[in-house]
This record gives C-alpha cells, sequence and structure tokens, in this order.
C-alpha cells in the first residue's frame, strides 16, 4: 500500500470511447483529508474521471491508486475504502429513505445488530429523520441528494467521490449539503474528490482545484493561488453622466486594460492589483469627474478558466453541450 | 446465512417490496388472464364436442393459459424494473457494494416469484370458483403452484437477461410480441393431436411452450400424467438455467467493475 493511504494518485489516466479521448492522460494527486475540486464544464471529463477513481469504468491507459489500492487491480479494496454519490441521485422511488439504509448497510456486510443504528444515526445527521419512512418519490431533490450522500457513508469509507452533489439544488439545500461535506473533511478527516461545475462551490468547499476542459487538467492549486496567479481585480466605474464614460476610459486606461463589463460602465483590470484603487479614485476627483457607482471586482475562479482557455466556464458548457454525447463504453 | 444468500434475501426484499407497492404490477397479470380466459371459455365451449376433445369444459381446457400469459407479464415486470435501474444509475450504486451479480438477478426474480404466486393462487381459486377441481388434487394443486411460478421465474430471467443486454425498458416490452407468437402457435387453444393444419401441428409441436401448457394442463384435466409433467419441469429448468447463464454473461458488461 502506498503512502497515501487516505488519498489519491493519478498519472496519465487516459479514457477513450471509440473517437472520442473523454480524458486525456490525467495527472493529479489529493492528499488525506483534502477537499479536492474537480471543476469543469458538462463534458470535460469529469464524471468519466469519477467513474474511472471509483472502478466502475477501466482506464484505457495510465495509472491510479485510490486509498493506496490500484483502481485496475484492486477493484473490491477500493470499493470498501471509498463512498461514492454519483450524478443524479440514484434512488428508487419505491423505497422510502429507511428501506435504502437498510438495504445499503445490509450489502456492505455491518453486522445485523448495527444496521438500524447506522441508518438512523446518518438519518438523523442528514436531517431526514421525520422523512425517513416517506418514499423517495415524494423527496424534494435536496432530500434525495442528501439521503444520497448518507448511503455513500454507510460503511465509514476513507475517501468520498461526490459528482456534481449540488447540480439542481436551491440555494439552502446547497449550503446545508456544503456544511455536510466541510463537517466530514475537517472532524472525521474524509477525503472529498468532489466533482462540479459552479465556481463558488469549488471556491467554498475545496481546499484543492484541478481544472478540467476537454480532458486535461488545465489548472491545479488552491482558489487563492489559482486566483492570485491570474490575479488582477477590475474597478468597474459607472460616471453620473454617462457622456462622460470617454474620459472615464482616457482616465482608468492609465492603470490597466480596458475590460467590456457593461454598457452604463467603463471597467478595467488593474495593473497593481488593489493598490490602484486610491489613484483611480484620486485621478477622477483631480478631473471633476463625478460617479455614481464603483465596484471592485476580485478575481474568481471563472476568470482563471478564461485565462488558461481563453473561454468562460458558461461558454464552455454551452459549447459541450452542443457537441454529441460519447458512447458509455 | 452466507453472505451470498444474505445479498439474495435483501434484494429479494427490495424486489418484493417494488412489486406490493405497485398494485399495477400485480392486478394486471391477475384481471388481464382472467378476463380473456372468460372471453375464450364462452367462444369455444363448442370446441369441446370434438371427438377426441380431452376435456367437458373448455375453461378447464384453457385453465393453463392465464399461468403462461402471467408468466408473460412477469418478463415484462422483472426487466422493464431492471433497466429502470440502470437507466437511473442504481445498478452503479449497487456496483460500489460487494454485491455479487448472481444476488442481483436471483433478487430480482424474487419478485417474479412472489407475483407469480399470487396470480397462481388467484387461478386456481377462480377455477374451483367455476366448477373447475383439479384432477390431480390437493397435491396437484402443490404442484401446479410450483410448476407456474418455475415458469414465470423462467421468463422473468429472460427478461432480466433482456434489461442486462440492452439497458432500456423499451427493448425489453419489445420481448412481449415475440414471445406472445409463441403463445399464439402452440396448443394453448387446441390439443395438438387435433390441430388438422399440418405446418400449424409441426410449429406447436416443435414449440417448447406447448409442454409447459400441456405440463399444467394435464394436472387440471388428467390427473397425474408422468411424462407431461416430467417435460414441463424439465423445459422450466432449461429456461431458467440458459437464461441465467445469459445473465451472468451479459451481467459482465452491465457491471463492469475492475
Amino acid at each position: 500500500m502506498s503512502a497515501a493511504r487516505n488519498g489519491i494518485e493519478v498519472e496519465g489516466l487516459v479514457r477513450e470511447f471509440k473517437d472520442v479521448r473523454a480524458v486525456d492522460g490525467i495527472d493529479l494527486t489529493v492528499s488525506p483529508g483534502e477537499i479536492y475540486g474537480f471543476l469543469g464544464p458538462n463534458g470535460a471529463g469529469k464524471s468519466t474521471t469519477v467513474h474511472m477513481l471509483t472502478t466502475l469504468l477501466p482506464p484505457s491507459a495510465g495509472k491510479a491508486t485510490v486509498a493506496g489500492f490500484d483502481v485496475v487491480k484492486d477493484g473490491p479494496e477500493v470499493r470498501r475504502a471509498i463512498g461514492a454519490a454519483l450524478q443524479e441521485a440514484a434512488l428508487d422511488p419505491l423505497l422510502s429513505g429507511r428501506d435504502h439504509m437498510r438495504l445499503q448497510t445490509a450489502l456492505h456486510g455491518i453486522p445485523r445488530h448495527e444496521r438500524a443504528q447506522r441508518g438512523d444515526e446518518l438519518l438523523e445527521r442528514v436531517g431526514l429523520m421525520l422523512a425517513a419512512d416517506r418514499r423517495v418519490r415524494t423527496y424534494s431533490g435536496g432530500m434525495k441528494r442528501r439521503l444520497d450522500l448518507a448511503l455513500a457513508l454507510v460503511h465509514h469509507p476513507r475517501i468520498l467521490f461526490l459528482d456534481e452533489p449540488t447540480t439542481g439544488l436551491d440555494p439552502q439545500s446547497r449550503n446545508a449539503l456544503w456544511g455536510e461535506v466541510g463537517r466530514l473533511a475537517k472532524e472525521e478527516g474524509v477525503t472529498v474528490f468532489l466533482t462540479t461545475q459552479y465556481l463558488e462551490e469549488a471556491d467554498v468547499l475545496a481546499d484543492r482545484v484541478g481544472i478540467i476542459d476537454h480532458g486535461h487538467i488545465v489548472a491545479e492549486g488552491t482558489p487563492t493561488d489559482l486566483k492570485a496567479e491570474i490575479g488582477r481585480p477590475t474597478v468597474e466605474i459607472m460616471p453620473s453622466d454617462p457622456e462622460q464614460r470617454d474620459r472615464v476610459a482616457d482616465i482608468l486606461r492609465r492603470f490597466g486594460e480596458l475590460v467590456q463589463v457593461s454598457p452604463d460602465s467603463v471597467a478595467v483590470r488593474c495593473a497593481h492589483g488593489d493598490l490602484d484603487l486610491a489613484e483611480i479614485i484620486r485621478a477622477l476627483d483631480a478631473e471633476d469627474l463625478p460617479v455614481a457607482n464603483l465596484q471592485l471586482h476580485a478575481p474568481s475562479l471563472d476568470d482563471v478558466f478564461l485565462e488558461k482557455t481563453g473561454r468562460t466556464l458558461e461558454g464552455a458548457a454551452a459549447e459541450i453541450d452542443a457537441e454529441p454525447e460519447p458512447a458509455r463504453r | 446465512m452466507t453472505e451470498t444468500a444474505l445479498q439474495v434475501y435483501h434484494l429479494a426484499r427490495r424486489s418484493v417490496l417494488r412489486q406490493a407497492r405497485q398494485p399495477a404490477n400485480v392486478v394486471a397479470p391477475v384481471i388481464f388472464p382472467l378476463a380473456l380466459l372468460a372471453v375464450n371459455s364462452g367462444g369455444l365451449q363448442p370446441a369441446t364436442s370434438i371427438p377426441g376433445f380431452p376435456a367437458d369444459r373448455f375453461v378447464a381446457f384453457a385453465l393453463a393459459i392465464p399461468f403462461m400469459q402471467g408468466a408473460l407479464f412477469a418478463t415484462m415486470n422483472a426487466g422493464t424494473d431492471l433497466a429502470r435501474d440502470i437507466q437511473t444509475g442504481f445498478l452503479s450504486r449497487l456496483s460500489l457494494t460487494p454485491v455479487r451479480g448472481i444476488a442481483l438477478v436471483l433478487g430480482q426474480l424474487a419478485g417474479v416469484g412472489f407475483v407469480a404466486t399470487i396470480q397462481a393462487v388467484v387461478y386456481v381459486a377462480v377455477a374451483y370458483a367455476v366448477g373447475v377441481h383439479p384432477r390431480a388434487g390437493a397435491a396437484g394443486v402443490v404442484v401446479l403452484l410450483g410448476l407456474a411460478i418455475a415458469i414465470a421465474i423462467g421468463f422473468g430471467a429472460v427478461g432480466v437477461f433482456m434489461a442486462l443486454r440492452t439497458g432500456t425498458g423499451e427493448s425489453v416490452q419489445g420481448l412481449f410480441p415475440l414471445l406472445f407468437v409463441f403463445l399464439i402457435i402452440s396448443s394453448m387453444n387446441f390439443p395438438r393431436n387435433l390441430i388438422e393444419v399440418g405446418w400449424f401441428r409441426w410449429l406447436a409441436t416443435a414449440n417448447p411452450v406447448s409442454y409447459l401448457i400441456e405440463g399444467l394442463r394435464s394436472l387440471v384435466i388428467e390427473g397425474w400424467n408422468g411424462e407431461a409433467l416430467a417435460l414441463a419441469f424439465t423445459i422450466s429448468a432449461a429456461l431458467i438455467t440458459i437464461a441465467l447463464a445469459a445473465c451472468g454473461l451479459a451481467l459482465r458488461t452491465r457491471m463492469t467493475r475492475t
């Protein structure tokens, strides 16, 4: 077993579907107890990577170890060490939450006298105790996701794979799920591999982020480092008199490159970061240009994606959605 | 209980719960075959006056048909349920547990057995209610139930195979017309020795479904016919064995795990 008993190590991982190379030689390392955010648009290769790491899909090439076990040679050991909530909560609408727990605990070989207790403990933890005996078809999307998470945890996994766990959830359900995932990593030391297409999710939850596009990892690091790497804030100014836009633009041009934000305002990506803000205000004041609104935009992961791929994450998703789906196998 | 037996038990429990919570899955396979039996028995009663016809009442002769139609419904229900598991990702969830493929298939078939038992009990009860008393007596009724369940499980396994192979409920439902043709070209409505059209008699003789029907029928209208029962049980066993083997092969692709 490798030193990274609760970690993930991936080297040159490839998965091909007929003519499509869905994952194209990725390398990554996830340390024990870390939350790793795997960020990318739909169709970028996130779910295919998760399927390979959870042993559900054999890689075409490359090597990956999960919890110290090879995903190709040691499938059963990997599965014992991991929990997974895959894309779309895969639940049986005719069973209740408690029925699901009973089935999952039994199939994981949890001793009979512990099954009910473990099931109730997890249902309580994800806030589903009152709905435990209701059929899943009556659950909201958030409740299904929470049940999905609880099911992934029944056998005390050391590593948790969450494939777009908050897609389609309302903000309240999303926050509740984030809270639980954060707690699992912090208090129980569970390593979390989380795929997402939401920048905010990666920003809030992940210790480190890998950005994947067209099957390649295009950037990797902590959200702070990634943003700092390209990290120049944008100052957006709306003059009180719209006729003065050109004069404002002439002033802002001294501080960096102008960027288009909205038709009523002028924005500049500051060459010297936050330090330019005071100078900009002084310059506008000196020219006697009153300002209706001024905003400082910190760099986001979308800026990182834009810098690395030349597209915004939203634009990339639309572009990939227009492409045909690769064959499953 | 061994690990595999435990897995079968829990998956069977799920399968039975699913069937019990979908009344249409239980009611339709009971009601429709009985309605067809009523129509057939009313319309074809005069056939019993043909010399050599083996029963006085057509309803007794035709009682085996609902069991076969019920088995067809079992094929559809078992297959579409599993196809739904594949399409929703539930099978992937199960694949991430230590569950064995055979446990998955046997668990699924337990639901088929459950519905088949209810069907068979209702058909027999209806038979008694309309004055048809199986000639083989109480023990014969037990054998009749056993054979009916075996046939339903065999057909159910075909549905499970189709679901594993194709992964879609639509493909499973596409089996229905095919299996229905097998039913139509059997000795369902007429004893083989009285079929005068040569090609139809040949098809009915070559069709294994005829022997399943004749095994069930023999207990109702003849009593104990060792040859008919042996053929019916052998064909059921062969169907179960072949379908389960095919399921095993299909599982290797469908439940890919490293």
